[in-house]
């Protein structure tokens, strides 16, 4: 429940506090260390610079960039302690109840960009944790205008409906079934990783599909892939090494890291324990794919041409057999990546080329150069074709209107 | 308006071979480092992509990589007699630029000089007596041993990936390696690259002839390999656009490839590009460095101070710059006296072109890259018996070709016309099966009349007077070139050519036709103060808080490629500065 102290009260409190070193609001110790570093942790697991801290501002957590969603655009607030423009008046009750239940300090709904439908997983202690941690990074003044939708989606009362039709206040409970290192690894993901967000299909109004959870779905211009156990589009060819390999260096046998996963790679799961990695595996090797039959074979004269296209501009680097070299040049055959449903991210590397991340354990970061310059509409639609439906790879073949379509979105594109 | 920055703990002039791995070794040693570098940055993906790079118009011809004479040359002449004029054309070599430095547009020959090489004046006057050496020769002993190189040739042949076949491993002579190399501690990272058939088939002729040869040391990547920093080069796909060029396949030894991605992560590294040092600045004793003084793109002068100075531009550059700030006396031809810009050297190149029967042969000389090839050591440095010889030096002898590049690639009989109907025929007919890529790897040993200094007349956009090339062969190099280039051609003759055309080094020496860019010395390492301008560890004598990498160091040039040399001088340099000189900074050795 909300403090209901007087607000002169409140404030001359947060002036106290701020006058002794910024601790933060009832009494959380910057001392506790073990609480402090915890909420470190999760924060870091919970990727909250991605949203919070704007890229090259050098201001933690003090307000980020603007969030691309279909309704339009929002702006992460600024949540470090100052008690004005930041988080450092909020209560701790306050505070778990915007983080876990998508309330805002007075009442106001907060808007799922926000991923409290996911920290509602959390526990009051883990939660607690990160608002302990919050307490002791700088406080920044710097307002933030969060809410930039267009009407109607900038009314907020609308989100209670929304709340009322989609989310479910619920603490992660243990499935006893499980192992513990299963439930972790839900806890993990479902809870503060909050990997649907990006990775699970949304409806009209963009809620998670439950009945397609982690199957992919398409934002900011990428296509965020299938991460169930499916061996084709998601990682059932993947072992638990393999995941854990990809999350801790974004590299492994098949493939390197690139796109927004680069950025997640970089603040949170590069910094993640190993064993907690693991338990993200062994959960997601856990969910079932759809395993569909490959569908029917492409048309043979588009997969001559692509075939010829793949040899000239692309077995260089990847070779003739798609295997590519493990941290330089991902592997296409049986690569998820290549065969998701969705062409966005396949077509967005080829068209404008991509960059690797690279990491303290594998900082090569290769680059893939951009091919929209070289080759037609016809001539990528073919490649790409070729490149799902080779090797054992089966997907459904892109057209050149595909093509088309991608290269017009990809040139507004900014980023 | 000239601008003070906060001070540095080492400021590296240019962010090359030498740059990067003084770079990297002083970072992770604690020490906050800013590179400035003259050129652009450079990038595999956005720099020489797949999709371009393999562009002869472009790279070759037109020089896209390179220094652009108009922003910085030289002036050359063959002796003091003649006045020098500035070059305004690359031609004998090629000057890099940018991030990477040459580091980007070589071959990626990763040769290790013979452990005589190093002490060369001692070893000739030790076999052939005194008397033995032309008069006005000044070739002398390097002041370090192979062996204590020998750690460090392993360390840049590990973060290169360097591809070959060890030819004595702790003194164990290998089959199918170099018997004449010293003592490796292991083998070479990665196996030798595959040889085309041109290759193999003069491999085959050598062996018939009693020689015993080898795949040449290549940081074109056999197979894919991860170095100990962490950085993965890809396989070459031997498509011949390495030298000139850079490589789109991460499969060439470079900055770019093997170091560069770990530095550019460190938060106590900056690189500062397109900005040109234009002066190392001094104390008021003139013996210690203060920084350097550079300006940016767009004119605006800075004032870098750092405690250590490393110098690690190309070797016609950092004599220059030497010679700007005032380090160390000028070196003077008539006296001798002088230690800056003395033992100046390049390289003989020769070679022999032999056509085949093209009924019969065919070489496919497309499929190449930058190292492939066999060779032979028989002829090199003091591998042979050189009483009757008339010359001292040597070189190694291979097929070697790099690439059958179409602008380039035209190899035609001599009586061919030089265009038209004939001369296409004659291409069609020879393009296949001819050998052009046939390398004498000459060395080219110091003389007292070959040097660089200040230019009296031509000066730069900063009103710097221009370095000044005075430079010929000597008559013990061009026998040495005709020796070798004879013996190339029985080889040729072995490998069933039907015309044969040799192209033996002649005097004098011409800046307009390509060799190499192998320049070297101007500030020579030795053992004491009298014979050189740096010590062992490539520490300046007169400031002691600068250190100056690269072959400007070498007293004369071997048979060999100088940049296995320079990477192993450069590990070797920073690790005497990581464990002695950061620990007591003053002079390493004492006079």
């Amino acid at each position: 429940m909300r403090s209901r102290r007087p607000l002169a009260a409140t404030l001359t409190a947060v002036a106290l506090c701020a006058t002794i070193g910024g601790a933060g609001a009832e009494g959380i110790d910057k001392q506790s260390f073990n609480q402090v570093e915890k909420g470190r942790y999760l924060a870091t697991v919970g990727d909250c610079a991605a949203c919070h801290t704007l890229p090259g501002s050098g201001h933690e957590l003090a307000g980020g960039r603007p969030l691309e969603t279909p309704f339009g655009t929002l702006v992460a607030p600024n949540i470090t302690p100052d008690p004005q423009t930041g988080i450092g008046a909020w209560t701790n009750d306050e505070f778990v109840n915007a983080l876990t239940r998508g309330t805002g300090r007075h009442g106001t709904r907060l808007y799922p960009g926000m991923p409290y439908t996911y920290y509602t997983k959390l526990t009051r202690d883990d939660a607690l944790a990160i608002r302990a941690y919050l307490n002791t990074i700088p406080a920044v003044h710097n307002a933030v205008k969060s809410n930039q939708l267009p009407f109607p989606f900038n009314i907020r009362w609308g989100m209670n409906i929304w709340d009322a039709l989609f989310f479910k206040a619920q603490t992660f409970a243990p499935d006893p079934h499980k192992s513990a290192k299963w439930n972790r690894g839900a806890y993990l993901a479902e809870g503060p990783g909050h990997c649907g967000l990006c990775h699970t299909p949304k409806n009209f109004l963009g809620a998670d599909k439950d009945g397609q959870r982690l199957q992919g779905y398409n934002l900011q211009g990428w296509f965020a892939p299938n991460i169930t156990n499916d061996t084709r589009r998601g990682i059932g060819s993947w072992s638990v090494d393999d995941i854990v390999s990809y999350l801790k260096t974004g590299d492994n046998k098949m493939t390197t890291t690139t796109g927004l996963m680069a950025e997640t790679l970089n603040l949170s799961t590069s910094k993640m324990r190993d064993e907690d990695l693991k338990a993200i595996a062994v959960y997601l090797k856990d969910q079932p794919g759809q395993n569909d039959k490959p569908g029917a074979a492409p048309d043979q004269s588009v997969m001559k041409i692509g075939g010829q296209i793949y040899a000239d501009e692309c077995s260089g680097c990847h070779k003739s057999d798609g295997s590519g070299t493990p941290a330089l040049f991902p592997t296409l055959k049986g690569s998820p990546a290549v065969q998701q449903t969705d062409s966005t991210t396949l077509l967005r590397v080829v068209l404008r080329g991509a960059e690797a991340a690279g990491t303290d354990k594998a900082p090569t970061a290769s680059s893939m150069p951009q091919f929209s310059w070289i080759l037609t509409d016809d001539q990528v639609a073919a490649v790409v074709t070729y490149i799902r439906n080779s090797w054992d790879n089966s997907a459904p073949p892109v057209s050149a209107g595909d093509v088309h379509k991608a290269r017009q979105a990809f040139v507004e594109r900014s980023d | 308006m000239t601008q003070k920055l906060p001070h540095k703990d080492a400021v590296i002039i240019g962010l090359g071979w030498t740059g990067s791995i003084l770079a990297h070794e002083l970072t992770d040693a604690g020490l906050d480092v800013v590179a400035i570098e003259r050129g652009p940055w450079r990038n595999t993906g956005t720099d020489f992509s797949i999709t371009y790079a393999q562009d002869e118009l472009r790279y070759r011809i037109q020089h896209e990589l390179f220094l652009r004479p108009a922003q910085i040359t030289v002036t050359f002449r063959n002796n003091a007699q003649q006045t020098a004029l500035p070059v305004r054309n690359w031609g004998a070599f090629m000057l890099g630029n940018g991030v990477g430095g040459a580091g980007v547009h070589w071959n990626a020959e990763t040769w290790r000089f013979l452990p005589s090489d190093f002490v060369l004046r001692s070893h000739l006057t030790q076999r052939y007596g005194a008397g033995f050496l032309p008069q006005d020769m000044t070739i002398q002993d390097w002041g370090i041993t192979y062996e204590e190189l020998e750690p460090h040739y392993d360390a840049f042949e590990y973060l290169c990936g360097t591809s070959g076949q060890a030819g004595n491993i702790q003194g164990k002579i290998q089959p199918g390696g170099n018997p004449f190399e010293g003592a490796r501690a292991r083998p070479y990272p990665t196996p030798p690259l595959k040889q085309g058939y041109g290759h193999a088939l003069f491999a085959q002729a050598a062996q018939q002839l009693g020689y015993k040869p080898f795949p040449q040391p290549a940081g074109n990547m056999s197979q894919a390999y991860t170095n100990p920093l962490g950085v993965t080069l890809g396989q070459c796909t031997y498509c011949g656009y390495c030298e000139w060029f850079g490589c789109a396949n991460y499969s060439k030894s470079s900055p770019q490839t093997t170091i560069l991605p770990v530095l550019v992560r460190k938060s106590n590294f900056e690189a500062r590009t397109e900005c040109e040092v234009t002066r190392i600045n001094l104390d008021n004793t003139g013996k210690r460095a203060t920084g350097v003084t550079y300006v940016n793109a767009s004119g605006e002068e800075f004032v870098q101070s750092a405690d250590l100075v490393i110098l690690c531009g190309f070797q016609l550059f950092n004599v220059q710059l030497l010679l700007l700030s005032g380090i160390g006396k000028p070196y003077d031809p008539k006296t001798g006296q002088g230690q800056i810009g003395r033992n100046f050297t390049h390289q003989t190149m020769s070679s022999a072109i032999g056509f085949f029967d093209k009924d019969q042969y065919n070489f496919n000389p497309f499929v190449a890259a930058g190292a492939i090839g066999m060779c032979i050591d028989e002829f090199n440095g003091d591998n042979f018996d050189h009483t009757q010889a008339g010359f001292v030096g040597g070189g190694y002898i291979g097929q070697v070709q790099t690439n059958g590049r179409p602008i380039e690639s035209t190899p035609v009989p001599p009586g061919t016309p030089a265009w038209g109907k004939q001369w296409k025929q004659a291409l069609r007919d020879n393009y296949l099966s001819t050998i052009v890529g046939g390398s004498c790897h000459g060395s080219m040993y110091s003389y007292r009349d070959v040097y660089l200094d200040l230019d009296p007349t031509y000066k730069d956009r900063f009103g710097r007077p221009l370095v000044r090339l005075t430079i010929d062969f000597h008559d013990n190099e061009l026998k040495m070139s005709a020796f070798l280039t004879d013996k190339y051609a029985e080889i040729l003759q072995k490998m069933g050519a039907k015309q044969i055309f040799k192209k033996p080094r002649k005097g004098p020496y011409d800046v307009t036709q390509y060799q190499t860019s192998h320049l070297n010395g101007g500030a020579i390492m030795g053992d004491n103060p009298g014979n050189s301008a740096l010590n062992k560890y490539l520490q300046s004598w007169d400031v002691p808080n600068l250190f100056v990498q690269g072959a400007t160091a070498y007293p004369q040039n071997a048979g060999y490629n100088p940049t296995g040399t320079v990477g192993a001088l450069a590990y070797w340099s920073a690790a005497a500065i990581r464990s002695q000189y950061l620990k007591n900074p003053g002079p390493l050795v004492h006079a």
